[in-house]
């Protein structure tokens, strides 16, 4: 160990003599990322570059040596895996369970890697590290040739839009440096991935336990003519130059500092831009010049892809964080409803008709899936059949958007074809989607400006629309709360329309069980349902359980806001089992009914509904709802309060 | 004019510049952490250039365990009053009360109570939603799986198990009523990126990173410098004058000094390349064991 430690920092000084050339900051930084399988020797060769480029510094080597003692698989020798493996538990474990970036600068080039576990229940990583790297390093072990595991990472580094990759043959040492071997592998690996359509392949035999052809070409291999895995990183060039795709820039924040300067502030994801052109704003169509490219060192005359600037424009155009500009000869597609790939990262499974926050560039809209088309089985490539779509799992989907979406295909754009899915109770991020193509274009579904609208039929019956949400266990007293609300509103000819489990399960909805995804339906009709009602005027009553907060939220955003007033009726479990008006609970508790919520199902309480009940009498509670309905201006008020008779 | 950036900095800076734009967009109680040292120099710089011609909305927050060298105290005051934007420091009375030092203490109640849970307080008097940090991911290897947008729990805590995945350049911002986000928008930077883009830019620095002759103490084989006479000294001991300078700045008996003759940047940046040591060696709150830095993470250091 002490000798390592020497001949590290003699390297180390050799190498400062030569370090100062200003090739460095002549390049742009080339951000990797690694793949292979679980013993291909991923984080050894990660451990291997910081080494040979001296970047393991000494109390860093010091840390080591304990570690190696400690925790490593080489013997005495310096387990080069340990540098990277950053968390105690992966460290326990002995595996990479998460993205870890790393960085390292050589006198030719600046390098982000991006180290991603192997296994396939890590697809999620890959696919992380994947999206913003600009090549991979695919490792193969040559004593074990092409797995299944080599298979599936060189189809989701494709996916990912990836176009250059290494494949290092690693372990070459242990197949005696045979080239017939290197060939073989190269040859198969070469044949698999013909259709995944990489722009350059290149195949290098290496070490990276011993170092040959890391940093210096291997005089071990004297059949290798190529380059070492370094002198090809420092030199491989990946700007897919994205100052000549068709202008975009996603508006980020409206900068607005005093009354005379209004600038829109973004990065430039492709094309390039100067004072004068003419920009459109994507999804209304709306069209301007740019007067001034405004940074804190001084106006420039142009912009390209990847700048961080605010622009001014010459007219006053209506524009918010969200809008994407671009240039009006090449224009992204606005729809409502496309078609994309999702990679789902989320223990929940994916859900069809749920809603979803979907953010893409620097916007946020609620989104469904409409409609599942396939699973991929990304190591076969073959489409399956699926309703849903699990962790690490790829699927191909319908989506629809509440409003229309401005977006180029990922394979043209990756700034504005990339999405991420979140789910709006847990707000995690459950799925990355790259899109496709629109499936229609909303500027041709306009819809038709109706002749008489909404407030128009409501201004006859003397109210506005509203939806009033009851939702609460079963026996939580909904029904009877909202008959009550009903039967009271009637008495004074208040026009309404109650819609609860009789009049839906068993007609609109009697296609529907009870499993989570079809609960998940069941509301998404009602919402719209109560949508068409509203459309009429109506004062709609809806008295569902609807245990998921994510399906009352897309209730909710089917209408205008202000319009959904979710009313929590808060019965304590015990006292519904204790009344069990319909003998159900009974019936749960002993197995014969399943999916019943609050036995075995669970009840997502709302977190600000805009009216909470439960404590008070039925007769009381609607009282509180009447009131809230005179409150919001819904209903004119109502004489004798008090009086129940109808 | 000045020269254009090399590449690779204008890369890292258009990102870092992204990075807060987002917050601010998406945050409504934003606050940018100020620690004074070299990375929050950076940071600050960048915001500038960030929302230019505004100033950058948000406030600047300094958390002041009251051991910071008395330089540092002085440029912080002047770096804020030079950019025009609002300083609040905090530091955590209940830990002044207590007599909280790092030498009656220890460092790391000290760092606990001083630093941990002042920060903490802080967030929660101001009710702050979003703090940007200067932490870099090449500083030490559990920050090497930081997100830029780390999620922390209404009580402040890290969970590295459950973090959000992070695609392309889209964050996921979304959080829950008392919920908060760290942020750091130099993640992807280097110590070499840092000084770098100093020196390209000519940012303003402390000056205790560059070598000068200081009045130092040996602790456990750290060159401490005696900055004000609140530092024990055993019988006998009296600081001698050495020329050192600092790679980080901390609190000052936290902090070790090294030998050094840089006197400006590009002496700095050289001294750098030719570095066996990476800079958190200073700092003598690490050494505890390798895993140290993630457990103060987990209960909200930043």
């Amino acid at each position: 160990m002490a000798e390592a430690v020497t001949q590290l920092v003699s390297t180390t000084q050799t190498k400062i003599q030569t370090q100062d050339t200003p090739e460095r900051l002549s390049r742009p930084t080339l951000r990797f990322l690694t793949c292979g399988s679980v013993d291909d020797g991923k984080s050894t060769l990660i451990g291997r570059l910081l080494y040979d480029q001296s970047l393991i510094f000494d109390d860093q080597l010091a840390a080591l040596e304990r570690d190696s003692k400690k925790h490593g698989t080489d013997g005495a020798n310096i387990d080069f895996a340990l540098l990277v493996d950053g968390l105690e538990a992966e460290r326990e474990q002995g595996i990479t369970i998460d993205v870890a970036y790393r960085y390292f600068t050589t006198p030719r080039r600046s390098f982000i890697v991006a180290d991603t576990p192997g296994h396939e229940q890590y697809t999620r990583n890959m696919v992380t590290g994947a999206s913003n790297a600009d090549l991979a390093i695919l490792l193969i072990d040559a004593r074990k040739g092409l797995l299944t595991q080599t298979c599936r990472h060189a189809t989701i580094v494709s996916l990912m839009g990836i176009r250059k990759i290494v494949l290092a043959v690693n372990k070459i040492d242990l197949v005696d440096f045979d080239e017939a071997r290197f060939n073989e592998i190269v040859a198969a690996f070469m044949a698999f991935a013909a259709p995944l359509g990489f722009a350059h392949i290149q195949p290098i035999p290496l070490s990276a336990r011993h170092g040959d052809n890391m940093s210096v070409p291997s005089t071990r291999m004297p059949w290798y003519q190529g380059p070492s895995l370094i002198t090809y990183l420092e030199e491989v060039d990946v700007e897919l130059d994205r100052s000549t795709e068709p202008f975009r820039m996603p508006v980020q924040w409206v900068n607005r500092p005093h009354l005379d300067f209004r600038g829109f502030s973004g990065t430039l994801a492709s094309g390039s831009i100067k004072v004068g052109d003419g920009v459109t704003v994507a999804a209304s169509g709306r069209a301007s010049t740019i007067a001034r490219i405004v940074t804190a060192d001084g106006d420039q005359e142009s912009a390209e892809a990847g700048q961080s600037v605010t622009l001014t424009l010459a007219d006053e155009v209506d524009i918010a964080r969200g809008d994407i500009l671009c240039t009006p000869k090449d224009r992204p597609e606005v729809s409502d409803q496309f078609a994309a790939k999702l990679i789902w990262m989320s223990d929940d499974k994916l859900l069809p008709g749920r809603s979803y926050l979907l953010k893409s560039a620097s916007r946020s809209v609620p989104v469904t899936v409409t409609e599942l088309k396939y699973r991929l089985d990304v190591n076969t490539f073959s489409e399956l059949a699926a309703k849903t779509l699990g962790l690490n799992e790829v699927g191909y989907c319908h989506l629809a958007t509440t409003t229309p979406l401005a977006f180029d295909p990922y394979a043209s754009n990756h700034t504005t074809g990339a999405f991420i899915l979140i789910d709006r109770a847990s707000n995690a991020t459950v799925a990355a989607g790259l899109i496709a193509h629109g499936l229609r274009r909303a500027t041709h579904i306009h819809r038709q400006g109706l002749a008489v609208g909404k407030a128009d039929r409501a201004r006859i019956k003397h109210q506005k629309p509203a939806v009033l949400w009851f939702t609460g266990l079963s026996g939580s007293g909904k029904s009877t709360i909202a008959n009550l609300v009903e039967s009271r509103l009637y008495a004074h000819n208040v026009h309404t329309i109650l819609l609860d489990g009789d009049n839906i399960r068993h007609g609109l909805n009697k296609d529907l069980g009870f499993a989570e995804v079809d609960r998940v339906e069941n509301i998404r009709r009602i919402g719209e349902v109560a949508k068409l009602m509203t459309e009429a005027g109506l004062i709609v009553l809806c008295s569902f359980i609807s245990p998921f907060r994510a399906d009352r939220d897309l209730a909710r955003s089917l209408v205008d806001d202000g319009e959904f007033i979710e009313i929590f009726v808060d019965t304590p479990i015990e006292d519904c089992i204790a009344r069990d008006p319909k003998g159900l609970y009974k019936k749960a508790i002993a197995g014969e009914i399943k999916n019943f919520t609050g036995i075995d199902q669970p009840y997502e309480s709302p977190l600000t509904p805009e009216l909470v009940l439960g404590k008070e009498s039925a007769q009381q509670a609607a009282a509180k709802v009447i009131a809230k309905l005179i409150e919001g201006g819904f209903i004119d008020e109502i004489d004798n309060p008090d009086d129940w008779s109808i | 004019m000045k020269k254009p950036l090399p590449p690779h900095l204008r890369q890292l800076e258009a990102e870092s510049i992204f990075i807060m734009r987002e917050v601010v967009a998406e945050f409504e109680r934003p606050v940018m952490l100020y620690s004074i040292g070299k990375d929050s120099s950076v940071m600050l710089h960048i915001a500038q250039k960030a929302f230019f011609p505004s100033k950058p909305p948000f406030p600047l927050l300094h958390v002041d365990t009251t051991w910071k060298f008395r330089e540092m105290i002085t440029f912080r005051d002047e770096a804020a009053q030079r950019v025009g934007m609002e300083l609040l420091v905090h530091i955590n009375q209940d830990g002044v009360r207590r007599g909280i030092s790092p030498f009656a203490s220890g460092s790391s109640v000290h760092t606990q109570v001083m630093k941990t849970e002042g920060l903490r307080q802080a967030l929660d008097h101001w009710k702050f939603d979003a703090a940007f940090g200067g932490a870099r991911r090449d500083e030490e290897k559990s920050r090497a799986k930081e997100r830029v947008f780390s999620h922390r729990s209404a009580s402040h805590a890290w969970d590295p198990r459950n973090q959000r995945p992070e695609l392309w350049h889209l964050y996921n911002t979304r959080i829950r009523p008392g919920e908060s986000m760290r942020v750091f928008p130099l993640s992807n930077w280097t110590e070499l990126d840092v000084w770098d883009y100093i020196e390209a830019e000519e940012i303003p620095v402390v000056p205790l990173y560059f070598a000068k002759e200081r009045p130092v103490v040996d602790r456990q084989g750290a060159l401490i410098m005696v900055d004000d006479d609140r530092m024990p000294l055993a019988p006998g001991e009296t600081p001698r004058m050495e020329k050192v300078r600092f790679r980080t700045l901390g609190c000052y008996p936290l902090t070790g000094a090294v030998r050094s003759e840089a006197g400006n940047l590009s002496e700095i940046i050289a001294e750098m390349r030719a570095s066996h040591t990476s800079e958190r060696e200073g700092r003598l709150i690490d050494h505890d064991e390798s895993g140290s830095m993630e457990k103060k993470k987990r209960e909200g250091y930043f």
